[in-house]
């Protein structure tokens, strides 16, 4: 891990009218990292994912992404950049099997044309094999073998969070948001994600910024967290700091009046 | 190549016919892998080279003549190639069960003293390195699959992919490649070549010593039964330090020169077994029981059209199938219409199952349902029995085609010779017959007999056809207050192939007569509750329910006519029976963690019960106290009314100790 800064947001507000989500919120994530962010229902935590990756576009504020500044992103261009992503609620082609989905993820990084791939000849077979290559890879490494060619709307949820997060994963991103991956999990799915997560990071260096609702997963995974309430920042620092803190304690256990 | 020494000395140790085939079938497939969703095939030149470069490395690492090398893991084809280079040095492999826990594999090398580890993955690396402070012997252990081993630094660790590397880099010189072929000439088949442990479902598991040259024997004589050859193919799915596993894929695939499809995971081993197509299979009952559930269901849920077909044709398949498999005379009539079946249901059934191109299938392990054999049987899957053991490297009794009953699992395998003792047990004496219990004579004394023939411990009788039928492990056995033969399991078995009934325990040693205590199966006997309008609210009311006792009543008195059309059995009819107000359970010590009935246990926790079956009382109850596994109290209540099924052909119930 390394000091310089991935992704940078300096003063970053964001309003849907009248109704304000973001106000004034800084912070930074850093190469290599797993950085999450929490707070309480309500706090502006998956505004902030939406902002990293372009599907909202703030106010005021500065978002610095690989040393380019500029205030609006739109996603796709944020996925070409290498910023991927899961969904609190699942996002998959449920009708598709788990290999396709995960295949969907390299659609950015297919080169030829529609035509070609359709015919399924000469270079546009070799660059299939090429992905498909990747996403077995990626099968492999989430153990989900056994669901290759499985439709995944029949998967428990615990698997189609898999399979998301190998769609993520898929695009081989530099930056990786996880809208609270491990939501509505058992403890032996959470702990298998969160080895995954960790696993991801470190075997492929892929930088990750997370919402999660368990503390205590947050605390084991994460390098650096940042707490919201009510749209502001309340804290920012390694988990032990982030416990201590009277502000975040005071915003989840409530203060005495 | 050196073909008179080929020829003269190249075929009783695995590492010589390891060698033989590259000669002979070098271009053939010997060993597949699925992996990153495509299958990867090794000739078996190919096999034999990476195993010299693997024996080259074991060699580097120390391995010599003698020691034991344990092996943890699926099966991949390095871990097969690990097991052959071992033997190439003359050391003995040991193969481990992958699921075990570390305390049972640390048992197992505390006893074979193993030198090397090799492993599968982090996982088993994980369960060695809590181990290896107690265990003095072991110099190193090697791994295949590098993921997840970034972060150790344990240096008895190194990866089996890098010990291949330098293995091949030096068995490539002349002299050393020299050294290579003289010391798998050295090999003698009486050399101890692989040390199997028994699975200790029977009490502490054992080291079983088996030779070279009687595992080749073995397999040679029912490679040649089943005349399987270098076209057929298995997928090798059974774990690795069981007997099958080393039999029918790595001694009959040596022998016959077939190829070993080791499937991608196990959660995958179905898809696996469809897109490999095995011609030579083998499932254990359980299996095949889960195939046939599947596909109720799934018909359950076809159209009524699809439902109609697949019955008119199963009832087809059922009428002639079995003669059809048998190569029977069938009229042309009955033959058409079995073909017409075939090709709409029957091929395309077998094809989703995996069964498409099997020529020889095996069961064996426990009792086989007669209907769910007859299944399988009538599409036209060749489904044999067998009954074995590891003492006996698998093979004592095996069915050959066209002569295959569901209850009895064959006569003697070639060259085997089998007697039954006087109490019963089966005893054999056979080409693979094990050379001893690893470091324990005593124990290998007491399994042998005076004259040199092994003790199965399992209680059976020879049919009329020369057909063995196994009855319960010989110690259960017992016999009724008239002499007559009473093997408990056997009957609990007969009863519980009715998907009415969940458990039995059948009683009656020194008793007069057999009466069963009886478990419904909620889930069966519920869906039968509700479509005849039967009310229930609980397991207990149930159970009570007189309607159901009924139901029980008649599956009691099936069993009954079965058992009197057996000479042997016909005796040990069940006189009475209750149902129990409680479901067995392995929490409450009732049923082991593999549920089995502790049969003794049982007898002694509802004693009241059993009492009142032999006391000829009407109805039984039981109150008692008891203790449960964990040391909670509780109570046990409940009664239930005695039931008494019709014989057949046996005098009336004995009936001086009515007078309760």
């Amino acid at each position: 891990m390394s000091e310089e800064p991935l992704l940078s947001l300096q003063n970053v507000s964001l309003a849907f009218g009248g109704v304000k989500a973001i106000t004034d919120v800084s912070f930074d994530i850093r190469k290599g990292e797993i950085r999450a962010i929490i707070g309480p229902n309500g706090a502006g935590k998956t505004s902030m994912l939406n902002v990293v990756n372009g599907f909202y576009h703030p106010q005021a504020g500065e978002i610095t992404y690989q040393g380019k500044t500029r205030r609006r992103m739109k996603p796709h261009e944020a996925a070409a950049q290498g910023i991927a992503r899961t969904f609190q609620n699942v996002a998959l082609f449920k009708g598709m099997t788990t290999l396709d989905n995960i295949m969907t993820g390299r659609g950015l990084r297919m080169h030829r044309g529609l035509f070609w791939q359709a015919l399924r000849f000469g270079p546009a077979r070799r660059e299939e094999i090429e992905h498909r290559k990747v996403c077995e890879e990626i099968i492999d490494f989430l153990e989900i073998e056994a669901i290759r060619k499985t439709p995944v709307g029949k998967l428990p949820y615990g698997l189609q969070k898999r399979v998301e997060l190998g769609r993520a994963l898929a695009m081989e991103p530099k930056l990786l948001l996880l809208d609270e991956p491990m939501a509505g999990m058992n403890r032996e799915e959470k702990e298998d994600m969160s080895r995954f997560i960790v696993a991801a990071n470190r075997q492929f260096g892929t930088t990750v910024a997370l919402i999660e609702h368990d503390i205590g997963v947050v605390m084991d995974l994460s390098d650096r967290v940042v707490v919201l309430e009510y749209g502001r920042k309340i804290a920012d620092g390694t988990p032990d700091e982030v416990k201590a803190d009277p502000n975040v304690i005071a915003a989840y256990l409530g203060v005495a009046h | 190549m050196d073909a008179a020494r080929a020829s003269a000395n190249s075929d009783d140790t695995f590492a010589k016919l390891m060698r033989l085939n590259a000669w002979v079938r070098g271009e053939r497939p010997a060993f597949r892998l699925k992996e990153f969703g495509i299958w990867r095939t090794w000739t078996w030149n190919e096999a034999y080279r990476e195993t010299r470069a693997l024996a080259q490395g074991f060699a580097d690492l120390g391995l010599e003549r003698g020691d034991r090398m344990a092996v943890a893991g699926a099966n991949r084809p390095k871990l097969y190639w690990s097991i052959c280079a071992a033997q190439m040095l003359g050391a003995i492999p040991v193969p481990l069960y992958a699921d075990s826990v570390a305390e049972e594999i640390a048992a197992v090398l505390e006893v074979a003293g193993a030198k090397l580890i090799v492993v599968q993955d982090q996982e088993q690396v994980d369960k060695m390195l809590t181990i290896l402070p107690t265990l003095r012997s072991v110099e190193r252990v090697l791994y295949e699959e590098p993921r997840g081993m970034e972060d150790y630094d344990d240096p008895r660790l190194a990866a089996l992919d890098d010990v291949i590397a330098s293995g091949r880099a030096r068995v490539a010189e002349a002299k050393l490649s020299q050294a290579m072929d003289a010391r798998i000439d050295e090999g003698r088949g009486s050399d101890p070549s692989v040390i199997l442990f028994t699975s200790g479902t029977t009490g502490r598991s054992k080291g079983v010593v088996l030779s070279g040259e009687r595992c080749i024997a073995a397999a040679r004589d029912t490679v040649a039964f089943d005349n399987l050859t270098d076209r057929d193919e298995v997928l090798a799915y059974l774990p690795l330090a069981w007997v099958g596993d080393h039999y029918l894929n790595y001694a009959q695939g040596f022998v016959a020169g077939f190829c070993m499809a080791c499937p991608e995971s196990a959660a995958t081993a179905a898809e696996d077994l469809r897109e490999i197509g095995p011609t030579y299979h083998f499932a254990p009952p359980r299996v095949f029981e889960q195939l046939l559930t599947r596909v109720t269901i799934r018909m359950a849920d076809a159209s009524a059209f699809k439902r109609w077909l697949f019955q008119h044709f199963m009832s087809v398949a059922r009428r002639w199938g079995e003669t059809i498999v048998n190569r029977q005379p069938v009229p042309i009539l009955a033959r058409l219409h079995y073909m017409l079946g075939s090709l709409l249901i029957f091929e395309p059934l077998k094809n989703t199952l995996g069964f498409s191109r099997i020529r020889v299938a095996y069961t064996a392990g426990e009792a086989i349902g007669a209907d769910l054999f007859a299944f399988y049987r009538s599409l036209g899957l060749n489904l044999k029995q067998l009954y074995g053991q590891t003492e006996a490297f698998l093979y004592v009794t095996a069915q050959a085609d066209g002569a295959v009953r569901s209850d009895t699992v064959g006569p003697p395998a070639p060259n085997v010779v089998l007697r039954l003792a006087a109490d019963g047990e089966v005893q054999f004496k056979s080409p693979g017959q094990f050379v001893d219990y690893f470091g324990e004579p005593e124990k290998t004394a007491e399994t042998m007999t005076p004259d040199g023939f092994v003790r199965t411990g399992d209680a059976g009788v020879i049919e009329p056809d020369g057909q063995l039928k196994i009855l319960d492990r010989a110690k259960d056995v017992g016999r009724l207050s008239n002499g007559q033969l009473f093997a408990p399991k056997y009957i609990e078995n007969k009863l519980k192939f009715f998907a009415n009934i969940r458990e039995a325990v059948a009683l009656g040693d020194k008793h007069d007569f057999v009466a069963v205590l009886i478990n419904i199966e909620l889930v069966a006997v519920g869906a039968w509750a509700e479509r005849n309008g039967v009310s229930y609210a609980s397991y207990q009311e149930l159970a009570g329910r007189p309607e159901v006792a009924e139901l029980v009543k008649r599956h009691v008195e099936a069993v009954n006519k079965a058992l009197s059309q057996e000479p042997a059995m016909a005796g040990a009819q069940i006189r009475r029976f209750l149902i129990l107000p409680k479901e067995l359970d392995a929490d409450d010590g009732e049923l082991t963690r593999t549920q089995k009935v502790r049969r003794r246990f049982i007898a002694e926790r509802y004693a009241p019960m059993v009492e009142g079956l032999f006391s000829g009382a009407a109805e039984a109850s039981i109150s008692a106290e008891i203790t449960f596994e964990d040391g909670r109290k509780g109570r046990l209540e409940g009664r239930a009314l005695i039931h008494e099924p019709q014989t057949f052909g046996l005098a009336p119930m004995p009936r001086a100790r009515v007078a309760a």
